[in-house]
């Protein structure tokens, strides 16, 4: 009964939206007021159909209903009950639903806090994700339907949730990268309405620029989620593996950040218009590729478990239409798309061309990357894959170029400004800079190698850069903490983020370049000397779990003879399932983690156990973390707050 | 000047509209084709016991000689409990031969197991070391072979065959070798 009126709910919703889709579009074409106000309310009306409708699957999953489908194959009785509500995500259907809801979320979001906006606006950015949501809801019900009953053969029990999914990172993770991958869908609707309005003013990118942003939060935490998830859970060590599923999630980031950058640009000097609505489409498309790779199947992942050309088709008919008809609509209207050339050689704009320009290159990257297997097979028929060695190198490149040019970008002033005042003092920081990160890695490993040395002096300049910003800003007042007080959350926001930026390339090159991976075999009660360390093998035990039996090995660490860790690496064997998994054990630190997993038994009851070092690995999710608080920083800034302002009554009628 | 606001104005459009007629060209292509290298192979050699009838020896020499299926199956495996039902009603109502293969499996699981939900096989292969499903290149159960009369592995199918599996994709393929369906 309860899936039923789970399937019901989606069909309302469905109904909904193609209401949401149309009238207030038609009424702000009219400027019929009434077609116009029902956006709002149909925009919370969704999202309460949805979330009644994904609570439904909720309830099936906790009830262990096996007659519907999606349950049987994606949870099990034993399974615990946290991850039996998680589960629900835990595949195409679910996750699916989890997308729409989400979408819808944001939808309700925006209908709620959005009283700044022009009623003609607002109509037209709900009813965009209004025709979203019906493309969308319409893919769940006719190709990926959650609710699907397994009559009359109902099986005994499920064949359980896949254990790499049974995990806290990945109850967290997928969530969050919907947030972000959707939230670009608001973003998406703003640039449709300010092309159908025909003017993408600068109030428009004040508008669209916190939403911007919110998007682009969650999509910064949920990479660096899941980075996290895969270097604890897959038990080697690694943080990114340049997996097309990885890099579906990363374009949008690539693609976002450059979005954030030139709307600020339109924004404040009214530059770029063509340019910023092209990378709000950019990267909403960006967001839907990677739903389309993701579950289509057109890539082999390890991620992808399902893989249906039928739903392929669906997406790709459905990318077609939106982005293609974005993208015409842009066409149409390019003509009244002006933007302000006002600026000289040396200035923010330009600044900013070049991070977008370099941003953008570095997406091509990544896009080339992960197309190439497909472009490969249709013109060659062959299959290839491509990994590091392709993706390291290139995107490196570039991003050194980004690296380099922030110091100089974040403090230029917009339409002019003057190279040779802030030519010396930057290379000067960056000449204190070789010399600390050459000291810093000399100290740190015998061998001084170039690419980390370019790499964690590019990172150390950037962060002296940003210090040295903000002892500028507060130059004016009459005491360091009243100039310290004095500078905008926005600034604080842009420096914070710049600050992350640097921390994790910083733990990206150290960890790439200086971690230790020792391959040992180890026998009960016996001691082995890996590096400085001893690692003592004190026992071997079984233990029950709810749904997995787990084989642990106790390992007592030392160094110099001082007792540093106890850790328990552990494989586990699911019971339903019968698949096995490693679980590493992290000593985890802020300069440097030890990493040991089991790797498989050797006769008489010794392991070959991995042991690695792993130097400023959590730096990585750290700067990540750095940015996203940025981000929040940012807009929480007191002028996206300023609603009356920005209400101009005969604003309206410039439609 | 006006031509070329228009080339820059609609080349985001073309551009996007190249890449979706690559990636609609490539979704016909399935990706799994990867895995399938015996397709057009003969079925490995084995010799092996039968679950039903310990004492009999099963060699190639006893598989059918017309157009079969090779359900790879085992009494672990929780999809193919989902399976099974279906089986028995395709074995009933289609002139098909099934064979199982009874995937690393213990012998009495096995034998309880048909006898609990019954038996569409004309007989099941008793795999029991795993080898001839290393040599079939099985990577889970449930998976399906369709194999022609002469021996030669046309195609497989990966996961639980229910109603939509069988009408749209095995009896399509079925049909293309030359399979009548005289229902």
């Amino acid at each position: 009964m309860i899936p039923e009126l789970g399937h019901f709910f989606l069909i309302l919703a469905l109904v909904n939206a193609v209401i949401l889709g149309t009238l207030p579009f038609y009424g702000a074409h009219t400027q019929h007021n009434g077609l116009m106000r029902l956006a709002s309310k149909a925009a919370i009306g969704q999202f309460i159909l949805l979330l009644a409708s994904y609570i439904c699957l909720t309830i099936a999953f906790v009830q262990d209903d096996f007659s519907v489908a999606y349950v049987a194959n994606h949870s099990n009785t034993l399974l615990p009950l946290r991850y039996k509500v998680t589960a629900v995500w835990g595949s195409h259907e679910g996750s699916l639903l989890l997308w729409i809801m989400i979408l819808a979320a944001w939808m309700a979001a925006v209908a709620l806090f959005s009283k700044a906006l022009t009623s003609v606006i607002r109509a037209r950015v709900l009813a965009t994700l209004g025709l979203i949501s019906v493309g969308f809801v319409s893919f769940a019900l006719f190709t990926s339907n959650p609710f699907e009953r397994v009559l009359p053969f109902i099986p005994i029990d499920g064949a359980d949730l896949n254990p790499l999914l049974q995990d806290f990172g990945m109850i967290v993770h997928p969530p969050m990268l919907y947030m972000g991958f959707v939230g670009f869908s608001v973003v998406f609707a703003f640039a449709i309405a300010g092309l159908l309005q025909g003017d993408l003013d600068q109030k428009w990118a004040k508008w669209a620029r916190p939403w911007t942003t919110v998007a682009w939060i969650f999509l910064t935490v949920g990479i660096a989620l899941g980075s996290w998830w895969a270097y604890y859970e897959l038990g080697w060590g690694g943080w990114w593996f340049w997996d097309p599923v990885e890099n579906a999630s990363f374009m949008p980031w690539l693609a976002g950040t450059a979005l954030l950058h030139s709307l600020a640009a339109t924004e404040k000097r009214g530059a770029y218009k063509s340019w910023t609505v092209l990378l709000a489409i950019l990267t909403f498309s960006l967001s839907l590729l990677g739903t389309f790779l993701v579950r289509s199947g057109v890539l082999t992942s390890v991620h992808a478990f399902a893989t249906d050309p039928e739903r392929g088709l669906f997406i790709l008919t459905f990318l077609g239409l939106a982005v293609g008809g974005a993208l015409a609509l842009y066409a149409w209207q390019f003509d009244k798309l002006k933007s302000n050339n006002n600026y000289t050689l040396v200035s923010k704009e330009i600044a900013i061309v070049l991070n977008n320009v370099l941003l953008f290159s570095s997406l091509l990257v990544v896009l080339l990357g992960t197309l190439y297997p497909l472009l490969a097979d249709y013109l060659w028929g062959q299959k290839v894959s491509i990994g590091p060695p392709f993706f390291d190198p290139y995107f490196s490149f570039f991003f050194a170029f980004i690296l380099f040019l922030i110091p100089f970008g974040q403090q230029m002033n917009w339409k002019q400004d003057k190279l040779s005042k802030v030519l010396m003092p930057q290379l000067a920081l960056l000449g204190l800079a070789i010399i600390i990160s050459s000291l810093l890695l000399s100290w740190l490993a015998s061998e001084l190698l170039l690419w980390p040395v370019v790499g964690v002096s590019l990172s150390l300049w950037l962060t002296l850069a940003c210090l040295a910003y903000v002892v500028k800003l507060s130059k004016n007042a009459s005491s360091f903490l009243q100039g310290i007080k004095k500078i905008r959350r926005s600034y604080w926001g842009m420096l914070l983020a710049h600050t992350g930026l640097a921390v994790t390339t910083i733990g990206a090159i150290v960890t790439t370049f200086y971690s230790i991976e020792k391959d040992v075999r180890i026998e009960p009660q016996q001691t082995v000397a890996v590096g400085e360390l001893d690692i003592y093998f004190e026992k071997f035990d079984n233990f029950t779990f709810e749904n997995y039996i787990s084989s642990q090995a106790t390992l007592k660490v030392s160094e110099d003879g001082d007792h540093l860790v106890t850790l328990k690496p552990e494989k586990r064997r699911y019971r339903v399932s019968g698949q096995l998994m490693t679980e590493a054990a992290i000593h985890p630190g802020l300069f440097s983690d030890l990493y040991i997993s089991l790797a498989q038994p050797l006769e008489q009851g010794a392991w070959a156990i991995k042991v690695y070092y792993k130097p400023f690995v959590r730096w990585v999710w750290l700067g990540a973390l750095l940015m996203a608080l940025g981000g929040l920083l940012a807009v929480s800034d007191k002028r996206y707050r300023q609603k009356k302002f920005t209400k101009v009554k005969g604003y309206r009628n410039e439609s | 000047m006006k031509a070329k606001k228009i080339i820059i104005a609609v080349t985001p459009l073309l551009i996007f509209l190249v890449l979706v007629l690559v990636f609609k060209s490539s979704l016909s292509n399935d990706p799994r084709k990867l895995e399938t290298k015996l397709v057009g192979q003969k079925v490995p050699s084995f010799k092996l016991g039968s679950v039903t009838n310990p004492e009999q020896v099963i060699t190639n020499a006893d598989l059918p000689k017309e157009i079969y299926l090779l359900n790879v199956w085992g009494t672990w495996c929780v999809s193919c409990y989902a399976e099974h039902p279906y089986l028995i009603e395709f074995s009933k109502t289609y002139p098909i031969k099934w064979v199982g293969m009874n995937y690393k499996d213990k012998p009495k699981d096995a034998i309880d197991y048909l006898q609990k939900y019954g038996d569409p096989f004309i007989y099941s292969i008793a795999d029991i070391s795993g080898q001839l499903g290393i040599d079939l290149g099985v990577y889970g159960a449930p998976e399906t072979f369709i194999v022609d009369a002469q021996g030669y592995i046309r195609d497989r199918h990966v996961g639980v065959i229910d109603n939509r599996v069988w009408n749209k994709v095995i009896i399509p393929k079925l049909e293309a070798i030359g399979w009548e369906n005289k229902r």
